[in-house]
This record gives structure tokens, C-alpha cells and sequence, in this order.
């Protein structure tokens, strides 16, 4: 049976469902009467547009799985590197705690690692009023099955309504199989959490189509709600050493033997800011022209505590490695400041930037996209641009 | 090796546009492209198998128009394709997702490396990967820039990861499940001959009735833990650039620093 029921008599055959559905579902028949295809999902798009309500989502019978009220709790997941807690922990550590108060509810940290009992005492200075830590050697390096088994083992003990974790490379790798272990709904890189005052659900808002349309979502007879949140999209808290909170010492679930990968190697970034964190990004697109024309980017993004970012374009032709594209195919960053110097603005960087707090937008085309979602511009060749800058800084930063 | 390749057929995004009246999505024509994550997949598939020998499966699950990001697999020189369609199986988030394509795995029967994309372009979240990893009990790796080597008497494999700080070098038992970067390889163009087998070829269409064994609660929406209960556009960014004119450059740079430092104050 169609997701998507449509009342024939009532349609008018106006078209504007055909038009909205991201889905290309919706098409009109021979007698210009709206017909809906297998690739319905049933996100509702086009119940908003339909002029004469002639279309509707069914409710469908849920099996109620899972005793609802017996889940409490806020919890979010303390990643760590080398003994020292990311940055976007304790973003989620305020965002939990918002949930938590909204709630009425508690919020509790989950910290794995190896001698990272001050992370857990962190926890509590920046939010948390418990914290699981689990301490182990075979914890120390980040794996998928120990983090997700030890994960899956809290949840299934303590039951949390919600659990949130900061979606870096190793939030998604966790989350991803956390959630599906728990068989429960896991949200991706979410830029809005917050919960419903009727229901007490929690809703998350996400992009989607490279962030060119935002989607609701609640998972409503599954527990706990998970939800991803990318760095740099909610506030940092400030930390308060008065808190005063539980550390509870919880054993790790597998042993080293039962643990099949291994990590054998790591090898550092080149360069001093990893382009997930800065808070300051100068990339350098199509107008660069050669590897070479990376070095004054690379410059201003020096003196400006920066990293270097490069759109598709540029790492395509080579002239810079793939770790330093942003956009739909690269990476996805939320900079207090993105500076983009010979970049023409396409969709698919934009997707990757276009939350940054401020851009700026230096290009020879006044017409250029870029200039579109910028909020300072400079119509100029960067190779003349770029060098006045880091000068001006170099100036009033004393470098 | 056997090598199974999933991958998604997506809408290409560059066709979206918003109605400035009603603010809503607008789809010109319904242009569908394979994820580029899963081409580089679909690539990395087939370099392994003119390494080891062996056979690359590709499988999608999606309406019967997925048929063609099938078709292009075969004609980049994949050996066989299955479509996974049915009605049941529409309207699945991730959680269904992983359901629906690890149980056709199980029914495909041996493999010893399953190879994802990294996420598709339009839900972007990279849970699928590791949602069939875990449904089938295997290791999984994402994010993998490189494999390093394949040990197949000792039945490992070492790869690559990206993370934020660098590269991780990990390796894991076979079978297990990869899911891939951008720049892990060149996905070759399809030939001459790949094409023509492709347009022969006739591609099995799994439907929910072909898995048995399978418990159909959990596909579709049924089977999905997450809702849409809403799609809206999101806020255009406020206002018009501050287009900085001078007669110099370094004036230009000052009236700029300015901005930055003392209006935005972020530096």
C-alpha cells in the first residue's frame, strides 16, 4: 500500500505536489489526477502545498515495543584523544543539560578511555550530575566493538531516554552501530535538538539535499532517542568547578583478546589546526590557480591561528590534499570565520560552509554564488588580496 | 574474494531549488545519479578483484528506477547486481535500511568484504555501513582512505581511516564491512563492452517475499524507529554582503580587518 493517500475527487490536478516532492514520487495521470510512486517516503513535503487538502499520510498501528516510561535521563558520550576530552563533548554536555532541565531529568556522561578520570570529573564542571567511566587499556585508542558493547551494556542497565554523541569521524562510527544494536532511531548531524513540551519527545532538526531543506524528526515508540551533533553547531557551556556529581565506576565488556581489530598506526595532519576544530578556515578554490597559490592562504590562515580549507575543485586538479576540502563530498565545518579566496560559491561547497558565523568572499566575478551567502566581499584577484590581509593582521596582531 | 558493493541511487542536488512564492522545494525533472561515495566503492570492488580474483555483487535497495545506478556498476565491470524493490520496503530510515540489506546479504550467502560508501548525498548519514555491519556481526571500518593489504591466508584486512587528527592505520578480520572516502581511488568511466552487458543484462528484483526467513516488521516504515514529521527550507542567511570598495588593496584589507575585529570581533 502507498504511503502517500490521495483523494481523488479533491484533487484539482494544480501540480504544486508534483513540483515540491524532493522525491520525484508525485506525477499527474492521463486524466491529470495526481498519482504517487514507490519513492514516496512519506516525509509529508507535499501535504503542506496541496491547495484542497486532497492528500494525507495514513496513521499506521504501532506495536508498542518498549515500556516507554521506564527510560530517564539525558546522556551524552565523552569522546576522547590520547587522554584528553574533544571539544565537542562538553558541546553536548550543554545541549544535554538543556534537554535534562526541560525535562526535569538528570544528565549523565559516559567516558571510556584509559586514565581519563579527569575527563570524568570534567563531566561534572561542565554539566553532567553522573558519570559511567569505564577505564581500561584496551579502551585507550578508540574501536568500534568495545566502545559500542560497553555503550550498548549502560544503555540496556540504565536506561536513558536520550543519548546524544558529537558527530566526528568516531561519533558517527559509534553511533551508527550503537543504535542499530539497540534497534532505535539514531538522527544524524543534528543543527536543532530540542523537546516537545506536549509529548516530551525530543526533536531534532537536521539538513538534508546538502542543506537546501531542514527535516523534523522524532523517534517516538524507540528508546533512547539518539541523535549526532556536529562541532561547532551548539554553544560551548562555561564550566563551573563548584558542580558537584557522581562518578560511577563501570567495567569495561570486553577484553583485549575478544577485541578483533587493532590499531597499528597513526599518522599525524600535516599542519598545526585540523580543519574539524578552527575556528578561523581560509580556503583557497578554483582561482588559486596551481599548488603553489595555496601559499599566501596558507599564510593569512598562519597568522590568523587558521586552517586551510580548499573546495572541490582545487583538490581535484591536486593541488592540495582531500583532507582539506570542505563541502558535500569533503567536510562539513562551522568556523567562527571562513574566508574563500578564488571560490565561485557552487552548491555543493556551500553545503559544506554556508553555517560558518561570518564569510567572507574574495573573487574576480562580482557575479559569483559565493558573493550570494558571503556577508563581506572583496571583488579582487586574491593573489593581491590575500598578501594585503595577512599584512593588515600581521599588523594589528603583532605577528 | 567475494566482494559485495551496496549502493543508493540519489537525486542529484544541483536540481533543487526553492519556489520564492511558496518557499517549498522545487525538483526540475527527476535527474538520478549513483551516490558518488558508492562509485568509488564500486571502483575500489573491482581493483581488488583484478588483484584476488573473485566476484563483485552490487545491491541496492530502492524503487525499480534504481535499477540504473545498477546498470552503471555493471558497466564499470561489476559481475552481478540485485535490486532490492518492494513496497514494503519503502519509507525506511537507516535502522530498516541496514535491516533490508543485510538480510538480502545473508541470502547472497558468502563474502568476504562488504564496501559502502561513505554516506549518500541526500540523507548524508553514514548509518547504514555500520548498521549492516552490526546486523551481521562482522568488523567494521569507515571512513577507509586506502586499503593497505589484504592478507587473505591470515584473513585480515589493514587500512587507512581518516579521523580529525590524521590517519589511523587498523586491521580487522575478514569479512568485514568498509565504508569509503572520496580519493580512496579514480572510479573508472564504464567501456564499450560494460555498457552493452549492462543493457542485456536482466537484474534480479529481490522483493520482500525473496527474503525469507526475514521478520517483515522490520522493513519500511514499519521497521523504522525514526519519523519525518516535518520538511521545511531552511532560513537564507540574513542580509547582502558589505561589498568592501577602495582605492587600494591595503585599504581594502584595513576596512576588512576593521569588520572583523572590531564589528564581529572575531579576531
Amino acid at each position: 500500500m502507498a504511503l502517500l493517500e490521495i483523494n481523488r475527487d479533491e484533487c484539482t490536478g494544480c501540480g504544486a505536489c508534483v513540483d515540491t516532492c524532493p522525491f520525484g514520487a508525485l506525477s499527474l495521470d492521463e486524466e491529470g489526477i495526481a498519482v504517487v510512486s514507490e519513492s514516496c517516503t512519506g516525509c509529508g513535503a507535499c501535504i503542506d502545498v496541496c491547495p484542497v487538502e486532497a492528500l494525507s499520510l495514513p496513521e499506521r498501528e504501532v506495536v508498542e515495543e518498549v515500556d516507554l516510561s521506564q527510560y530517564q535521563g539525558v546522556w551524552f558520550w565523552v569522546e576522547q584523544f590520547r587522554g584528553e576530552a574533544h571539544p565537542i563533548s562538553w558541546e553536548m554536555a550543554g545541549k544535554g543539560r538543556e534537554l535534562a532541565d526541560a525535562l526535569g531529568t538528570t544528565l549523565t556522561a559516559c567516558v571510556l578511555g584509559h586514565k581519563v578520570e579527569k575527563i570524568a570529573q570534567q563531566a561534572i564542571y561542565y554539566g553532567a550530575d553522573r558519570v559511567f567511566l569505564v577505564e581500561d587499556p584496551s579502551l585507550h585508542v578508540y574501536r568500534t566493538d568495545p566502545y559500542a558493547a560497553t555503550l550498548v551494556t549502560l544503555v540496556k542497565k540504565y536506561k536513558p531516554e536520550i543519548f546524544i554523541l558529537g558527530a566526528s569521524t568516531r561519533g558517527r562510527d559509534l553511533a551508527g552501530s550503537v543504535a542499530t544494536k539497540l534497534r532505535t532511531g539514531l538522527t544524524a548531524d543534528c543543527t536543532g535538538l530540542d523537546i516537545d513540551p506536549e509529548t516530551r519527545l525530543l526533536r531534532q532538526t537536521r539538513p538534508a539535499f546538502g542543506g537546501n531543506i531542514m527535516a523534523t524528526i522524532l523517534c517516538p515508540h524507540r528508546r533512547p532517542q539518539m541523535a549526532t551533533v556536529r562541532h561547532r553547531v551548539f554553544e560551548m557551556p562555561e564550566p563551573d568547578t563548584s558542580r558537584q556529581g557522581q562518578i560511577i565506576r563501570e567495567e569495561p565488556v570486553m577484553s583485549e583478546e575478544e577485541i578483533a581489530t587493532k590499531v597499528v598506526d597513526f599518522i599525524a595532519e600535516e599542519g598545526k589546526v585540523s580543519l574539524a576544530d578552527a575556528k578561523i578556515i581560509v580556503s583557497g578554490g578554483r582561482g588559486v590557480g596551481g599548488p603553489e597559490g595555496f601559499k599566501p592562504i596558507r599564510e593569512l590562515a598562519e597568522v590568523l591561528g587558521g586552517a586551510v580549507g580548499a573546495s572541490r575543485a582545487a583538490v581535484d586538479a591536486g593541488w592540495i590534499p582531500y583532507a582539506h576540502q570542505v563541502g558535500q563530498t569533503g567536510r562539513t565545518v562551522h568556523p567562527d570565520l571562513y574566508i574563500a579566496c578564488g571560490i565561485s560559491g557552487a552548491i555543493q561547497h556551500l553545503a559544506g560552509m554556508k553555517t560558518s558565523k561570518v564569510i567572507v568572499a574574495i573573487n574576480t566575478d562580482p557575479d559569483a554564488p559565493i558573493f550570494k551567502v558571503a556577508d563581506y566581499g572583496i571583488v579582487g584577484d586574491l593573489f593581491k588580496v590575500v598578501p594585503a590581509l595577512t599584512e593588515e593582521f600581521k599588523k594589528r596582531l603583532g605577528k | 574474494m567475494d566482494i559485495i558493493v551496496c549502493i543508493k541511487q540519489v537525486p542529484e542536488t544541483t536540481d533543487v531549488k526553492i519556489n520564492p512564492e511558496t518557499g517549498t522545494l522545487i525538483r526540475e525533472g527527476v535527474a538520478a545519479i549513483v551516490n558518488p561515495f558508492d562509485e568509488y566503492a564500486i571502483e575500489e570492488g573491482l581493483r581488488l578483484r583484478e588483484k584476488f580474483g573473485g566476484k563483485v555483487t552490487v545491491i541496492s535497495m530502492g524503487p525499480p528506477q534504481a535499477e540504473e545506478a545498477l546498470k552503471q556498476a555493471i558497466a564499470m565491470g561489476a559481475d552481478e547486481a540485485i535490486l532490492l524493490s518492494d513496497r514494503a520496503f519503502a519509507g525506511a530510515d537507516t535502522l530498516a535500511t541496514s535491516y533490508t540489506l543485510s538480510e538480502a546479504i545473508k541470502k547472497i550467502g558468502h563474502f568476504d568484504l562488504i564496501i559502502c560508501g561513505r554516506e549518500a548525498m541526500d540523507g548524508a548519514t553514514g548509518q547504514v555501513g555500520p548498521g549492516i555491519a552490526s546486523r551481521l556481526g562482522i568488523s567494521q571500518l569507515t571512513y577507509v582512505f586506502k586499503i593497505r593489504e589484504v592478507d587473505l591466508e591470515k584473513g585480515t584486512i589493514t587500512v587507512e581511516r581518516l579521523v580529525e587528527e590524521g590517519r589511523e592505520v587498523v586491521t580487522a578480520p575478514l569479512p568485514a564491512l568498509l565504508t569509503v572516502v572520496k580519493d580512496i581511488n579514480q572510479p573508472r568511466y564504464p567501456t564499450f563492452m560494460g555498457i552493452r552487458r549492462a543493457a542485456r543484462m536482466k537484474i534480479p528484483v529481490w522483493t520482500a517475499k525473496d527474503l525469507e526467513g526475514a521478520d517483515p516488521r522490520n522493513f519500511g516504515l514499519d521497521g523504522s524507529a525514526t519519523k519525518v514529521i516535518k520538511v521545511f527550507t531552511p532560513p537564507p542567511r540574513e542580509g547582502e554582503a558589505e561589498i568592501i570598495e577602495a582605492d587600494t588593496v591595503e585599504e581594502a584589507a584595513a576596512i576588512l580587518a576593521d569588520r572583523l575585529m572590531k564589528k564581529e570581533k572575531i579576531i
